[in-house]
């Protein structure tokens, strides 16, 4: 449903299947009441009217959060405003182990009484469900850390930016794109600011603010006479930064011979330009002729095929079952990680997993458990060498310590275990975009994501994109379309023959990483240079009807 | 949370307008109860419960809206919302869309989205629930995974042209996939309901527990195309992106699979097989919906596609105007007629075929054709000579909805089923189709 919420929210209507869905939860509010920050002291208070009821109930364990989500945003069409939104979502999630067991409740009232009463509620669940658990809940330790706050590292709160500012950099996006030849735009600012303040029966009070940012915008071109429509979608990519994100410098753009690509900073007036030309390029491009290509990968479609194929298989709720019903579960099954010689990959392919790294979407202080966050591999030299994990889970792994992976999207909304940032390390030795494709005899260097489909062990994928280069004897031979590849996850990553140096590391990500039931969404960055992968299966998706 | 009565709702929102200076406002009013359950690895993993309400205001002074939301009920805090409503609006560039707020509407009969079983149930009726599941579970020595969840609230809305709606409703869901020991078989059933005592978990375990030992040691044949028996909740995924694309604007507009060249649209034409019927109704007792929708436009039965052509495109109340098409709002819930055989039926009268009894992560490939990509999931069977022979591997597939619909062999009876996708609810018959195109192999069980 939060897909047909964002249609309706856009006008845009079904063409945004291809588009990632924008959810739209909270309550409208304005936008000066959006720059408001509630007092910690004041929510160290309802806190501790939830600890105490908690604990008198009969909880062993008790964590509180107090949340204030808000969004903004600003959505346009061609020459048209069509909707401003400030939401606001403020309430309380309590959860406790009572009985060994979990038990969660979340209420929008925030007096004492009603707190108090949601905290009954929850060990009045984790009670009653107690019967159905086999064995009790064991939470990897952690200290408390007393009050600490944390915030992420942006130069230009984005709320603070006047509205005009906003509508008048789209609508000039806009009518770039409009000039340049595109039909129809459309364009959004997505802006979000999570405060949270976390406190556990620990000893934890962890305050963070923490800001994220999306541009985008989706360019239609038709052919009148065929009928025939092409779409192209911004190059932009959710961060984990401020308002800066929208001010490109010289030093973020990558200039190629297909166009400019970004890295750290984003200018959208420029890509909706380069857009609206490559939109009718699309139109003309030859159709592709499906078959075995070596695939060029830029970070911008890249982090997608990392997210789905090596982001979710090193879950470890989902190596255990816990998604079995959703999501589903993993090939990278515990024997594979305790036999410390999976190839997952080849010798090119080094991923980690990073809470910490500044800009990214997964960056914060502290997890949703009150856990300080870290990096770690995940894959070393092409070989599965860890997970991702939290407090109930560590244990089965042999771990002392949680890998702060758990979050949750809402105050309403239980945590569990999500996702840290999951990125590809670039290659030592060094090599440039031009370099890869020069090496490249029969290949496809694509541009930007686009469609994209998973099994429920991540084993068999397939993805589109936005932007597809026909390479041949090492250069650039013109555009193509109707490109899809599917693989094998492990024969993808060993047919990875080489990754670009740190200059061209970039980040690309989502703001919608769907897992669980109910499900909740989370923010996620994933990392690249440039890569190479030898061999892959192309198919050609042009269908014909009537 | 307490629901409101139609009653309680009116006073409260004739208050709340009586405080508006706007040329026009309107209040829409809601709140919900929700609780849930999850388990898996055969033992009860996250679960809770949590309570919201919320008015909002939205005051409009000639093209320019504002709105704003609260959830404190005194009388001060009221005028306060209608206030800032007043506010945001006057600072609010003009919509060239803004549409006039609806007068007073003609809703029929309510429907029956309430019921008050559901409405009662808490964690201990939830526990139960499961209980009866995880118990057959671990008798027959097999993993299971699952969800149930219930809600109750209520919707409102008035407004200064004298517009007045309410509804109530309760929602129940519940799913479970049931994997075998060695982890080379897995089944799924999912249900949705109104009225919780319709449930039975105990039902719909045994049949993800059968998909999932008859799908054990699954042979690969080669992808390629097939006749497949689809599952409802596999047409479910299949069908709904039919449905999100019946969208006048983007037909209109050229850029959906309803287009045609020079600005013109399929509607009218023979799209399907003359044996696809869709439509909606919000009285149907087994798919029942709310008789309005958000923005007031009464929710009718309305036929969408008959005898396989495209008779109606859902549109804004602007677009409609603009147009000059009947601003029929999108629906709630889906029906597709269909026939009179069972699944079994089905299957006996196919000589060669493949029985799909999920679809999953359904993803549009190219929104002009709708191309779909996606893969079959929790059992999937060869089928010969009107028997089920012997497990298959599951596929990847890249395939259209509106292909598909071209190729239909047969229908089976329609049943309440739920998009694993969506979570939307749908009354849709199994089907059988010539051609399924499935393009790749997957180990994923």
């Amino acid at each position: 449903m939060k897909r047909r919420n964002f249609i309706y929210l856009t006008g845009i209507g079904a063409t945004a299947a291809m588009l990632p869905a924008i959810p739209v939860w909270g309550n409208e509010i304005s936008q000066e009441r959006s720059l408001e920050y509630i007092d910690p002291a004041a929510k160290k208070l309802l806190s501790d009217v939830a600890l105490n009821a908690a604990r008198a109930k009969g909880a062993t364990y008790t964590d509180v959060r107090v949340g204030r989500y808000l969004n903004q945003y600003v959505v346009t069409r061609e020459d048209k405003v069509q909707n401003i939104v400030n939401t606001e979502s403020y309430g309380v999630g309590i959860r406790v182990i009572a009985n060994g067991c979990w038990g969660f409740a979340a209420t929008d009232q925030m007096d004492k009484d009603s707190i108090a009463k949601a905290a009954e509620l929850a060990v009045s669940i984790a009670k009653e469900n107690a019967r159905l658990q086999n064995e009790p809940v064991q939470l990897a330790p952690q200290k408390g850390y007393g009050e600490v706050s944390w915030k992420s590292p942006i130069e230009k709160n984005a709320f603070e930016v006047p509205i005009k500012e906003k509508v008048d950099l789209l609508l000039s996006v806009n009518d770039a794109a409009m000039k340049g030849g595109a039909d129809y735009i459309n364009s959004i600012l997505f802006m979000v600011n999570e405060q949270k303040y976390f406190a556990s029966s620990d000893g934890s009070y962890i305050d963070q603010d923490i800001h994220r940012i999306w541009p985008t915008f989706f360019i239609t071109k038709i052919n009148k006479e065929t009928g025939k429509f092409e779409t192209r979608n911004a190059l932009s990519a959710p961060t984990g930064k401020g308002y800066e994100y929208l001010d490109a410098r010289p030093q973020d753009k990558i200039k190629t011979a297909s166009g400019t690509l970004y890295k750290g900073r984003y200018d959208m007036l420029e890509d909706a330009k380069q857009a609206a030309t490559q939109v009718g390029e699309k139109l003309k491009a030859k159709s592709v002729e499906p078959g075995k290509y070596d695939l060029v990968l830029d970070p911008s479609h890249l982090w997608l095929t990392i997210h789905e194929s090596c982001g979710h298989p090193t879950e470890l709720d989902r190596v255990l079952g816990y998604e079995a019903n959703f999501a589903g579960t993993s090939f990278l099954t515990l024997d594979k990680w305790e036999s410390k010689k999976f190839k997952y990959g080849s010798k090119e392919v080094n991923i980690t997993a990073d809470k910490t790294e500044p800009g990214s979407l997964g960056a914060v202080g502290y997890d949703d458990e009150g856990v300080k966050c870290g990096k770690w591999d995940v894959i070393k030299d092409g070989v599965l060498v860890n997970y991702q994990a939290i407090r109930d889970q560590a244990h089965i792994v042999g771990l002392d310590h949680s890998q702060g992976c758990c979050y949750a999207d809402n105050w309403s909304s239980v945590q569990f275990q999500r996702m840290a940032n999951i990125s590809l390390q670039p290659g030592k030795k060094p090599l440039s975009i031009a370099d890869q494709i020069k090496n490249v005899e029969k290949g496809i260097y694509i541009i930007g994501d686009g469609s994209f489909s998973i099994d429920q062990q991540r084993y068999n994928f397939q993805f589109g994109g936005q932007l597809f280069y026909e390479i041949k004897g090492g250069k650039i031979v013109g555009m193509l379309k109707d490109v899809a590849y599917q693989a094998n996850t492990q024969e993808f990553w060993n047919s990875c023959s080489a990754v670009c140096d740190q200059s061209d590391y970039r980040l690309g990500g989502s703001f919608f990483d769907g897992k669980g039931q109910p499900m909740q969404s989370s923010a996620v960055s994933h990392g690249s240079a440039t890569a190479r992968f030898n061999g892959v299966n192309v198919i050609n998706t042009a269908r014909k009807i009537g | 949370m307490a629901i409101l009565t139609k009653e309680q709702v009116k006073a409260l929102l004739t208050k709340v307008l009586s405080y508006s200076k706007a040329d026009e406002c309107e209040v829409n009013l809601g709140g919900s109860d929700s609780g849930n359950i999850r388990y898996a690895r055969s033992s009860v993993s996250t679960s809770g419960g949590s309570s919201t309400q919320s008015l909002v205001v939205s005051s409009a002074f000639g093209k320019k809206l504002g709105v704003a939301t609260i959830n404190e009920f005194d009388d001060a805090s009221l005028e306060k919302v209608v206030r800032r409503a007043e506010e945001l609006a006057k600072l609010a560039p003009e919509n060239p869309e803004f549409m006039s707020f609806l007068g007073p509407q003609e809703y029929g009969p309510d429907s029956p989205t309430f019921s008050e079983i559901t409405a009662a149930v808490g964690p201990k009726e939830r526990a139960d629930a499961v209980a009866a599941s995880l118990n057959q579970a671990k008798q027959n020595k097999l993993n299971a995974a699952g969800f149930l969840s219930n809600q109750a609230g209520y919707a409102a809305m008035m407004n200064s042209k004298g517009l007045f709606a309410y509804n109530k409703a309760t929602d129940v869901a519940f799913n479970i996939t049931i994997r075998t020991e060695d982890g080379k078989g897995s089944g799924y059933a999912t249900r949705g309901y109104n009225d919780f005592s319709k449930l039975d978990t105990n039902t719909d375990t045994a049949v993800a527990a059968k998909k999932a030992m008859a799908s054990v040691t699954a042979k690969a044949i080669e992808p390629g195309k097939y006749t497949v028996i689809l599952e409802p909740t596999a047409v479910a995924v299949m069908l709904e992106n039919l449905f999100f694309d019946l969208d006048a604007r983007t037909a209109d507009e050229g850029r959906s699979s309803m287009s045609k060249p020079g600005g013109k649209t399929k509607v009218g034409e023979q799209l399907l097989d003359e044996r696809v019927n869709v439509y909606s109704d919000p009285w149907n007792p087994e798919l029942p919906g709310a008789t309005w929708s958000g923005d007031g436009r009464p929710q009718t039965k309305v036929n969408w596609i008959e005898k396989g052509v495209v008779k109606n495109l859902y549109a804004s109340r602007y677009w409609a105007q603009k147009t000059g098409i009947k601003a029929l709002p999108s629906p709630d819930g889906l029906i597709m007629m269909g026939g009179n055989k069972s699944l079994e039926e089905l299957i006996k009268g196919t000589e060669k075929g493949i029985l799909v009894t999920r679809l999953w992560y359904i993803r549009s490939v190219d929104p002009q054709t709708l191309l779909l990509t996606g893969l079959t999931r929790d059992g999937t069977f060869y089928i010969e000579n009107g028997e089920i022979k012997f497990p298959v591997k599951n596929f990847r597939f890249n395939e259209s909805p509106i292909i598909m619909l071209n190729n239909l062999e047969e229908m089976g009876k329609t049943e309440r089923t739920v998009s694993a996708e969506s979570n939307s609810n749908y009354l849709l018959p199994p089907l059988k189709i010539r051609d399924f195109t499935f393009t790749s192999l997957s180990d994923a069980v």
